[in-house]
């Protein structure tokens, strides 16, 4: 199973590779955003000291959108559903390829806007350990729930304004528990980081838990 | 209920009228009750009256969501093996759905007034509150997602899933949004410890819990009956083009050159 | 020889129009079929049907042994499906992409150069992207994908279309060596001659039925 899921992660990967839609449309977007906020905020450097972890989030939850929105473009443009599902590979392979290949994607993505919102916000790291585990739990939690609703969305004619709409309240405590760990990371605040740390694993321990179970039943368009 | 009606004409049968009746009535009486038989609270004032609509709302609200989740779970584990695909187990998790999303609003609408007289601001980010409303847009998604015009057992299947996905992150909504702040006082009716409400308003505000779940139920099985019904229509038209296609051919068949 | 598709009284509806409205066949393995009819007679539903990609809503199909209303999803390793469009990754290269059909299909990866050379792309063009390549070019490439899964079924629709004429005989020269060696193929299309010539059976669907059918017992 683990060569499936490696080779549908590897395809995905080398077509961001060639179409760079990733870190050539999604990075720079979220960089803007990082930028908007700061306008939203009067640039007041206190404020976005502060709001720095949850402002972070907030951009990878726009930008994560996106790009899961893009994976099952990719899967879903010039009748490729149907090739999709005609693959011999197992529903989970699928699911867990689909996982892996967003994953990947997202990170990209908090690579650029890391340091950018380091530089602009001028916020000093607290704890490098706890800021780089947090990204990786909130990010597997995202990739998780991102592939499972991308499929329910997934060839339907309204799947760029419905996927939003039911990804973003499932994603909400991941969102609450990243800001909350980024926080503690970042020294602004004193709180039980590696506790919400764990929150947005066992989040992503439970989505692909059901993601592994429901896969199948997403998968079939008639 | 979920045998659905004969009926073509309309969705009521002796049973629901009664159903009806009933809850017409125990209304006129938990208005009589609630605005004008019970006493104002100490403390709280004329705004408890607020809480014989909040409580019995929030409560219908969730109790339709696990009637969702429990029937959803059906669904998806019995479609399989059905000849009629389990649709009846469909029908009711929307139909439930749609009250529960209806009575997620009231209690909100009413929270939201009761915190502006008791707390002096129509919202307070605690954590009830806060799983509440992500609870309402949750399942307006899952509405959305029940209208696209679809394959019915596509759109069944892909709502079920929806439905389980979001009763599972209930918890985790609520632990997580807990974890974060709390301050609203403590629930209201539960078992043990000793009730903040008394007398004759606690016998109301159970009165009311008991008037506002037959309405619910009244109009669950309405919703259900006309789900049902759109069901039968979609079914009759579907036969009718069958049977039209199947003509078209018999008409064709007899042209030449058709044969090899 | 035993039966790969049988249907009986098989429904399908999309949406809520009735594709297929009783679709009684049965092909047997080795066959080569061409299934003929007007626009909108449901040639395709009828593949996609035997591809498990379209639920049967009434009567009983089996393909290659698998009751679809039970299970459709195994016995889709065993099919090729060529669609009316043509599924390709616009992205990747030409190899790159059958290479990963080939293996999402549980081939090996070298099975990739050999089929391209079968339709007659040319090695030139495999690492080009496919939105840089023609129509016809792409088909080819769609027809490769087909090929490198190995199907024991083939199910095809206007596999000439887009293609010129050196590659369409190509294409049935292709498909003949395939039933051949035991597999079976059944393909939709307009193109009477090529089609006929290739066929070993014709089948012409009507309003979503079987309306002729030259190999009927």
């Amino acid at each position: 199973m683990l060569a499936e899921v490696l080779l549908l992660a590897r395809k995905d990967l080398r077509i961001e590779w060639r179409a760079k839609v990733a870190l050539g449309q999604v990075a720079p977007l979220t960089l803007l955003i990082v930028v908007i906020f700061a306008f939203a905020l009067d640039a007041n450097a206190p404020l976005l000291e502060l709001g720095a972890g949850g402002l972070y989030w907030v951009a990878i939850l726009y930008g994560g959108t996106l790009l899961t929105q893009r994976s099952f473009e990719l899967e879903t443009e010039d009748g490729n559903f149907d090739g999709f599902r005609m693959s011999s590979m197992k529903v989970h392979s699928l699911f867990l390829g689909k996982a892996l290949a967003l994953f990947v994607q997202i990170c990209l993505l908090e690579i650029v806007l890391g340091p950018a919102i380091l530089l602009f916000y001028d916020v000093q790291v607290a704890n490098w350990a706890l800021l780089v585990t947090a990204g990786v739990a909130g990010t597997m939690a995202f990739s998780v729930c991102g592939v499972l609703w991308g499929v329910m969305a997934a060839g339907l004619r309204v799947r760029t304004t419905l996927l939003p709409l039911l990804l973003v309240p499932v994603l909400a405590p991941v969102l609450l528990a990243g800001s909350r760990a980024f926080e503690t990371a970042l020294g602004v605040r004193a709180d039980a980081g590696w506790s919400w740390t764990s929150l947005m694993f066992v989040i992503s321990a439970v989505h692909t838990v059901v993601g592994l179970g429901a896969f199948g039943f997403l998968l079939e368009e008639s | 209920m979920s045998g659905g009606t004969n009926s073509t004409e309309m969705t009521a049968t002796p049973a629901t009228r009664v159903l009806g009746v009933s809850a017409v009535a125990a209304t006129a009486l938990m208005i009589l009750l609630g605005l004008v038989i019970s006493p104002a609270d100490v403390v709280q004032g004329e705004a408890v009256r607020m809480l014989y609509l909040h409580v019995p709302s929030i409560w219908i609200a969730y109790g339709s969501f696990v009637l969702t989740s429990f029937s959803s779970l059906l669904f998806l584990a019995r479609s399989k093996r059905r000849p009629d695909g389990g649709r009846h187990y469909d029908r009711l998790a929307g139909s439930a759905a749609e009250i529960g999303v209806l009575f997620t609003a009231i209690t909100l609408i009413t929270g939201m007034l009761w915190g502006k007289v008791t707390w002096g601001t129509y919202w307070q980010w605690d954590a009830r509150l806060t799983t509440t409303v992500l609870l309402f847009v949750t399942y307006l998604g899952y509405l959305a997602l029940r209208r696209l015009p679809v394959d019915p057992m596509v759109r069944g299947r892909r709502a079920a899933v929806m439905a389980l996905i979001s009763f599972i992150n209930v918890p985790i909504v609520h632990y997580s949004v807990d974890w974060w702040r709390t301050l609203h006082q403590k629930a209201s009716l539960s078992v043990g410890r000793r009730p903040e409400i008394t007398g004759e308003m606690y016998w109301t505000l159970l009165y009311s819990v008991l008037t506002v779940t037959i309405i619910a139920a009244w109009l669950t099985v309405h919703r259900y009956r006309v789900i049902r019904l759109e069901e039968l229509r979609d079914e009759e038209t579907l036969e009718q083009l069958i049977s039209s296609r199947r003509n078209e051919e018999t008409a064709d068949t007899a042209e030449p050159g058709d044969t090899i | 020889m035993s039966a790969v598709v049988e249907f009986e009284d098989v429904v399908a509806v999309t949406g809520s129009f009735p594709v297929l409205t009783g679709v009684d066949v049965s092909v047997n393995e080795g066959e080569i079929v061409l299934v003929r009819g007007e626009n909108g007679a449901g040639k395709t539903s009828f593949l996609r049907a035997c591809a498990g990609l379209l639920r049967v809503s009434a009567g009983s199909a089996r393909v290659l042994g698998f009751d679809m209303r039970v299970d459709r999803r195994t016995p889709r390793r065993y099919i090729g499906l060529l669609g009316h469009e043509n599924n390709l990754y616009r992205d990747l290269w030409a190899k790159e992409h059958v290479e990963f059909r080939a293996a999402a299909g549980g081939g090996p990866k070298s099975d990739a150069e050999a089929a391209l050379a079968k339709v007659g792309f040319p090695s030139t063009l495999w690492s080009v992207p496919i939105s840089a390549l023609s129509a016809g070019q792409r088909r080819k490439v769609a027809i490769a994908s087909v090929i490198a899964t190995r199907p024991r079924l083939w199910l095809l629709d206007e596999p000439h279309a887009a293609l010129d004429a050196e590659s369409r005989t190509n294409l049935n020269s292709v498909l003949r060596e395939a039933a051949s060696a035991g597999a079976t193929v059944v393909f939709a299309s307009h193109e009477s001659a090529l089609s006929k010539e290739l066929s070993s059976r014709v089948i012409t669907l009507q309003g979503g039925r079987v309306a002729g059918d030259s190999g009927a017992s």
